[in-house]
């Protein structure tokens, strides 16, 4: 099962010919991910790594059976491409492109309302290191070896500290069953609670990570999911303890500009709400395997 | 991006929003000159800086003679203004703005922002304005106005007359405010901000609806289809380091600690930085090197923390990704090579090639202290750093 990317995702990369394109499509193809082609308008037609390129992710859909994307066209266009995608019937994409405009994504968001839910593409980022299911599928950019599969769902907003989580945790012999990406940005393509929806639904995760950060409102909204909806156990970590007020710390979105988006009060809400919180992001994994022996998983 | 009060007036006047007459001064005899060229009997002279609260903080002084505003200007201009937005650093002012005087009736507060709940562009406005936002809603929280904007078709007339009327404007003043409130919303969507505040909007007593002060930020990943606002930005007000480091391509932001960080990843950046803390360190700055760092890179990086005179101790946590350790093993060589280090160095390096990267650093000779994990990472640079500094 697992969530969103399976054996059964057939991935195409937008942006496949372009440098970075090419170095991470090799990665997941590498790694064992179906990649059944890619789109860079203007070399339809041409055969990029042993596989089709098309001029349109339509085409793709058509010709190959893409069902899922990753992109990596430039921040100028990526937004054009998520639309693209979403309106080609892609039913997960991937977008790790940096630096998107703010005003860009939330003309994404609005575009992907006008598709009914059971229709609706599924975004996760931008700005973020990508998703993978260890052992079935990888659409990121991540060193895929350091995931071992399991029944932990991860998500988080750092690329680095997902990797620093998943590590830990294959240390002490935890696997995880999908790890999600959902970027820095302020607006982005899914929230933490979405994706502990899907999580609390996947039989083959019994329990979740969630690695915040200061900024924004997605972490506590989350919380208050988990405390009304979830069964299963979920531990946390917010990065940010000691970041200054109105600074932005290298993601768009983490910056503390309201009241409430600091860590130490999103550590707060989230413990109320019976979220464990790893007391360091050292203790990511030693938390997890607390729990586990707590809950008997 | 941040630009100047002034700079945001002659934007949003663009755009249909009043403003009083005004003009930039560089010298007192200057501002006397600006003055005279405005006319009236009483001019307010404001210190250009990025930062609000700045009557607070002496920045904004009312004067009723030339020589009233020949002395103001004389005293601000140079002079370093701390309000609680700028830190302890405080920001210089180099640039003056003179603008008529006007009596006020009453203070609204009006700003734009990007709502990360909503995902959309939202409108906070409160009848009672000259506070800051913070403490409106600690003082009068039920006198905040909120509205979203629909995205696909931007704001609405009826919108605008709606918070009009929550506002308690007089019904003579609603199609002033109409306009108001729609230019402010068209800069915020044309021009890609990601704040518009106008704080306050007066009515005077002769009925008009005006900017008295303005503050723009614009969204730093939209400015390459800006040009004109790009050119707007002040480096006299930013901190040369984080300059420095963002025309490089790097994401940094100085603090106060005396434990330098050179990490690749926002969040494992400020995680480093908890775990500094925890440990008993405080981290002197925060540095994100990225994604695709390659040793010229990572040698600027390094060049950049040690450039810091409060740094003791330095802390380099890479977890490659993208990255691969042996680039980031040859980077650090490269620098000492060039670099004398006078500070004790803790490496740890973590993901794709990982053995090849800590063998190089080991064989290279150099005095720097190895750590595998990231809770070893932290306790040995505090403990290094306390070492060399003779603090327990």
């Amino acid at each position: 099962m697992a969530i969103l990317l399976d054996k059964n995702s057939r991935v195409i990369v937008q942006g496949f010919t372009g440098q970075i394109g090419t170095f991470h499509a090799n990665d997941m193809i590498k790694y064992g991910t179906n990649v059944v082609g890619g789109v860079t308008p203007g070399k339809g037609g041409t055969t990029h790594l042993d596989r089709p390129v098309f001029n349109t992710v339509k085409d793709a859909v058509r010709e190959v059976g893409a069902n899922a994307s990753i992109i990596f066209v430039p921040a100028p266009y990526a937004a054009d491409s998520i639309m693209e995608a979403a309106d080609a019937g892609i039913r997960y994409c991937v977008a790790i492109t940096d630096g998107i405009p703010a005003q860009d994504m939330i003309r994404v968001k609005r575009y992907m309302r006008r598709y009914k839910e059971a229709n609706r593409m599924r975004l996760t980022g931008p700005n973020c290191a990508g998703s993978i299911s260890p052992g079935k599928c990888m659409m990121g950019i991540m060193p895929g070896h350091i995931y071992m599969e399991g029944d932990v769902g991860i998500v988080g907003r750092s690329g680095t500290l997902g990797y620093e989580a998943a590590s830990q945790m294959k240390a002490l012999g935890i696997g995880v069953s999908t790890s999600i990406g959902i970027g820095g940005d302020p607006i982005n393509g899914s929230s933490f609670k979405d994706v502990i929806e899907l999580f609390e639904q996947d039989p083959e995760t019994r329990m979740m990570v969630m690695i915040g950060e200061i900024g924004g409102p997605q972490e506590v909204e989350a919380a208050k999911f988990v405390k009304e909806n979830c069964k299963k156990p979920v531990v946390a970590y917010i990065a940010g303890l000691t970041a200054p007020k109105g600074r932005r710390m290298g993601h768009a979105g983490a910056i503390i500009s309201a009241y409430g988006e600091s860590a130490a009060e999103k550590v707060e809400v989230l413990k109320e709400c019976g979220v464990h919180v790893s007391p360091t992001p050292a203790d990511t994994g030693k938390t997890v395997a607390e729990v586990r022996k707590k809950y008997g998983i | 991006m941040e630009i100047h009060e002034y700079q945001a007036k002659e934007i949003l006047s663009g755009f249909g929003v009043n403003t009083l007459p005004g003009g930039l001064a560089y010298s007192p005899e200057q501002a006397v000159y600006r003055a005279k060229e405005i006319g009236g009997e009483v001019w307010v002279v404001k210190a250009q800086i990025h930062s609000g609260a700045r009557g607070k903080a002496g920045g904004i002084k009312v004067c009723k003679t030339d020589d009233e505003i020949w002395e103001a200007a004389d005293e601000l201009l140079g002079k370093r203004l701390i309000t609680h937005q700028t830190g302890p650093a405080g920001k210089v002012v180099h640039r003056l703005y003179i603008e008529a005087g006007c009596a006020i009736e009453r203070e609204i507060y009006l700003a734009f922002v990007l709502d990360r709940a909503a995902e959309r562009v939202s409108v906070v406005a409160s009848a009672e304005g000259g506070m800051e936002i913070e403490e409106i809603a600690r003082v009068r929280p039920q006198s905040i106005v909120r509205c979203a904007i629909e995205p696909a078709v931007g704001m609405q007339e009826f919108q605008a007359r709606e918070i009009a009327f929550a506002l308690k404007l007089p019904p003579s003043m609603v199609s002033q405010a109409v306009t108001t409130f729609m230019g402010c919303y068209r800069a915020f969507r044309d021009l890609d901000a990601t704040m518009v505040e106008i704080n306050p909007l007066v009515v005077t007593k002769d009925n008009r609806l005006i900017a008295l002060d303005a503050k723009m930020s614009f969204d730093d990943n939209a400015l390459f289809r800006h040009p004109n606002i790009a050119e707007l930005r002040d480096k006299s007000q930013e901190d040369p380091r984080e300059m420095q480091a963002a025309d490089r391509g790097l994401s940094y932001v100085g603090l106060d600690g005396n434990i330098g960080c050179m990490i690749n990843g926002a969040g494992l950046a400020m995680a480093s930085m908890d775990m500094i803390k925890l440990a008993g360190g405080e981290p002197a700055n925060f540095l994100d090197i990225g994604g695709g760092a390659n040793p010229e890179r990572v040698a600027k990086a390094f060049r950049l923390v040690l450039s810091d005179q409060k740094v003791e101790a330095m802390l380099v946590n890479i977890f490659a990704g993208i990255n691969r350790c042996d680039w980031v093993a040859e980077g650090i060589i490269q620098a000492l090579q060039k670099i004398e280090m006078k500070v004790p160095l803790v490496v740890r390096l973590s993901g794709t090639n990982v053995e090849a990267g800590r063998k190089m650093i080991k064989e290279s000779g150099l005095p720097i202290i190895g750590a595998e994990t990231l809770a070893e990472a932290a306790e040995k640079v505090v403990a290094a750093w306390k070492k060399h500094t003779g603090r327990a």
